[in-house]
């Protein structure tokens, strides 16, 4: 259908090779060698788009939004998957490719316009209409390198909206020229829009995929991880963001050695290594509210030791315990280690907390408590740190999933008063 | 896409191409003040030095001839082709890297930009070679009707270097060596090639290798038609066919598999 896009289980993986001569040897094998690293940039995105509809796409640098535009304007052809797009599909993704400085604004525009694949019959016929929209006046006939970037953009942006494509596909170039010339590019994308082009507008700028879209898609590490009305996706995408800086510097701060931690243990098993991952085994430090975490350690015994217990501990800010288990009681350990042995545990925790800073404690010990034989205790061993996600505001160390329902009982009117939809 | 698909998309793009090539001249001759002059100095220059240097420094002379154009004539005949079928080569060879933001951005037919780049080539190409057949017809050694056997062999010439010119072009997105291992090769092929000296000038070992050349026959068929007048030998030009013919198959086939890959590589 005309303006409508499928996509299914989109992917595309870029090949990186350690020396340029090992692609040589790839094909002098004919493709028996396997000489490169792929690198998927995106992996099985999955969306359909209705013919008219406005789509944002948001995400980080490097989420695959680019690759996702460049699948779907046709530059770069997926590694698998399939696309299907009804209709003319005109992308802005980057304003006066094709111009040369040296020749006259109407010959760029006959080139621009040629590129994009318009006839030059019809071109000539719009011109007038794109000297009209650019507002550069006499300078059409200039060379472009006389112009202003603003005059530039401006014709740039006339020549590739000249003719109402069924699906446009913006990246960002809305953030160009003046104030007035914006108003005039948005006002022109909200014609398109009402006469059917199917929009989608990659952009980092909340407000302007706000004010475009009814539709958000949120990718993240060339995954769609989001895809609802702006509002919501916009706000799990700040979260993202927030995450992601908070986990950085904790990261950092924890590289250079700030932190304090005790322990203490007869070190019968050592604990040798601790880790706090994310639910894609990345090391993180910053979670939002409810996601999973892994925590991973590592033991070596140094003595035999029948049946350890490994345990968690996680305290709010003030030193409050705030939920600790182990394996005693999660899923009992019963083997016997000798002195050499190695042992690694991970726990995979939902994150149900609120919004603050916390600290792990990781330790090794006999049975049920660490009364008996306490190994090896490591004491607020890493600091992590919870942000807000897309839930509900809420108070408190704990996040317990709430729904609420309303029924309205308005007060008793007497039926006989009532008017009845009759009519005589 | 296959062969047909591209050429249909070429004839759709055709505007565009026409566009590019208009672009590439005005660029060429209309931005300096001599304009299409300098397109002719550049060739002169080299044939005022070659004639120089071999005809007079060197005592080279065409056997059996005796005119004292003939040696300018002999190498005009050779020089020129060879300049195009080198510009052709190497500009098809450049052509993705030059065009690169194009290609990533949006989303055309690619074959329109080597089309253009051998257009472009050809209009430069015939423009001088006007020129030179101008000044035959004034300086009184106007070939006649052998001149038709011009058009076949500057066709072969045409295939094989367009056919060349896209494999490394293609090639050289992927490994930028190959620019660099063309501009050395070259060097040897124009001195393994009887442009600036006969054949029979050279000794029988180095004549057995010449004429494992595929320009060779060509160059020699130009020579034939310029200075002597006579047709070229057919039957030596079969083998640069099937050669052609070889390299357009190849081209054919490196664009085909590579086109895709090469915008992931740009």
């Amino acid at each position: 259908m005309t303006g409508a896009i499928a996509v299914s289980h989109l992917g595309k993986s870029y090949r990186r090779y350690a020396r340029p001569w090992h692609r040589l040897g790839e094909w002098a094998s004919g493709g028996r060698l396997v000489w490169h690293e792929g690198f998927w940039a995106l992996r099985d995105v999955t969306f359909r788009v209705v013919s008219g509809e406005s789509v944002g796409i948001v995400g980080l640098n490097g989420a695959g939004k680019s690759t996702l535009l460049k699948i779907l304007t046709g530059t770069t052809q997926p590694t698998e998957g399939e696309i299907q797009i009804g209709g003319r599909v005109a992308a802005l993704l980057e304003l006066g490719t094709g111009f040369h400085g040296d020749f006259s604004g109407r010959q760029n525009v006959m080139i621009a316009g040629q590129l994009m694949g318009l006839p030059v019959r019809e071109l000539a016929a719009l011109m007038p209409e794109i000297e009209a929209f650019a507002e550069i006046g006499g300078y059409i006939d200039q060379p472009i390198r006389t112009y202003s970037t603003g005059m530039a953009v401006r014709l740039a942006f006339s020549v590739a909206t000249a003719s109402r494509p069924d699906v446009l596909i913006l990246d960002e170039t809305l953030s160009v020229g003046d104030l007035y010339f914006q108003h005039k590019c948005v006002r022109r994308i909200k014609e398109f829009q009402e006469a059917g082009t199917t929009i989608l507008f990659v952009s980092h700028d909340p407000t302007a995929v706000k004010t475009l879209c009814q539709r958000a898609l949120l990718l993240d590490g060339g995954r769609l991880i989001q895809d609802g009305p702006p509002d919501q996706v916009l706000d799990y995408y700040n979260a993202l963001i927030a995450k992601r800086e908070a986990s950085w510097a904790i990261l950092q701060s924890e590289a250079v050695g700030g932190r304090t931690t005790t322990r203490s243990g007869t070190f019968e098993a050592r604990i040798t290594e601790i880790d706090l991952l994310d639910a894609n085994g990345r090391p993180a430090r910053a979670f939002t509210v409810g996601e999973h975490g892994r925590i991973k350690a590592r033991v070596q015994f140094t003595s035999p030791v029948v049946a350890p217990t490994a345990g968690i501990l996680i305290r709010d800010r003030v030193g409050n315990d705030v939920f600790g288990t182990n394996s005693f009681y999660v899923a009992p350990i019963v083997d016997t280690y000798e002195a050499g042995d190695e042992m690694t545990v991970e726990f995979d925790v939902a994150l149900n907390l609120g919004a603050g800073t916390y600290t792990l404690t990781v330790a090794v010990h006999s049975d049920a408590t660490h009364l008996a034989n306490n190994y090896d205790w490591w004491d607020k061993v890493i600091g992590f740190q919870i942000v807000p996600g897309p839930e509900p505001l809420f108070i408190g160390s704990a996040w317990l999933p709430v729904r609420l329902r309303v029924e309205r009982h308005d007060k008793m009117v007497a039926s006989g008063h009532r008017q009845v939809g009759e009519r005589s | 896409m296959k062969l047909g698909g591209r050429l249909r998309a070429l004839w759709a793009y055709r505007g565009f191409v026409l566009g590019m090539v208009a672009r590439d001249f005005r660029g060429r001759y209309l931005g300096s003040a001599l304009g299409v002059v300098w397109a002719v100095l550049n060739p002169v220059a080299q044939i005022l030095i070659y004639t120089l240097v071999f005809s007079q420094v060197m005592r080279a002379r065409l056997p059996n001839v005796h005119d004292p154009l003939a040696y300018s004539l002999y190498l005009c005949a050779g020089l020129l082709t060879w300049n195009y079928f080198v510009e052709v080569l190497l500009r098809g060879q450049a052509v993705f890297l030059e065009q690169a933001n194009m290609l990533k951005k949006v989303s055309f037919p690619r074959v329109t930009l080597p089309s253009y780049v051998f257009l472009s080539a050809t209009v430069n190409f015939l423009i001088i070679w006007g020129l030179f057949l101008a000044l035959l017809l004034l300086t009184g050694h106007w070939p006649g009707w052998v001149l038709v056997a011009l058009v076949p062999v500057l066709v072969i010439q045409q295939m094989l270097a367009v056919g060349l010119g896209l494999v490394l072009g293609v090639t050289n997105v992927f490994f930028r060596d190959v620019a660099q291992a063309v501009g050395v090769g070259l060097q040897f092929w124009f001195w393994l090639t009887p442009i600036v000296y006969p054949l029979s000038t050279v000794p029988e070992a180095a004549r057995d290798l010449i004429r494992w050349n595929p320009v060779y026959p060509l160059i020699t068929s130009y020579q034939r038609i310029i200075v002597e007048h006579q047709w070229p030998v057919w039957s030596d030009l079969w083998p640069v066919v099937l050669v052609a013919v070889a390299v357009a198959v190849l081209s054919d086939t490196a664009f085909r598999y590579l086109a895709d890959a090469m915008v992931d590589e740009l």
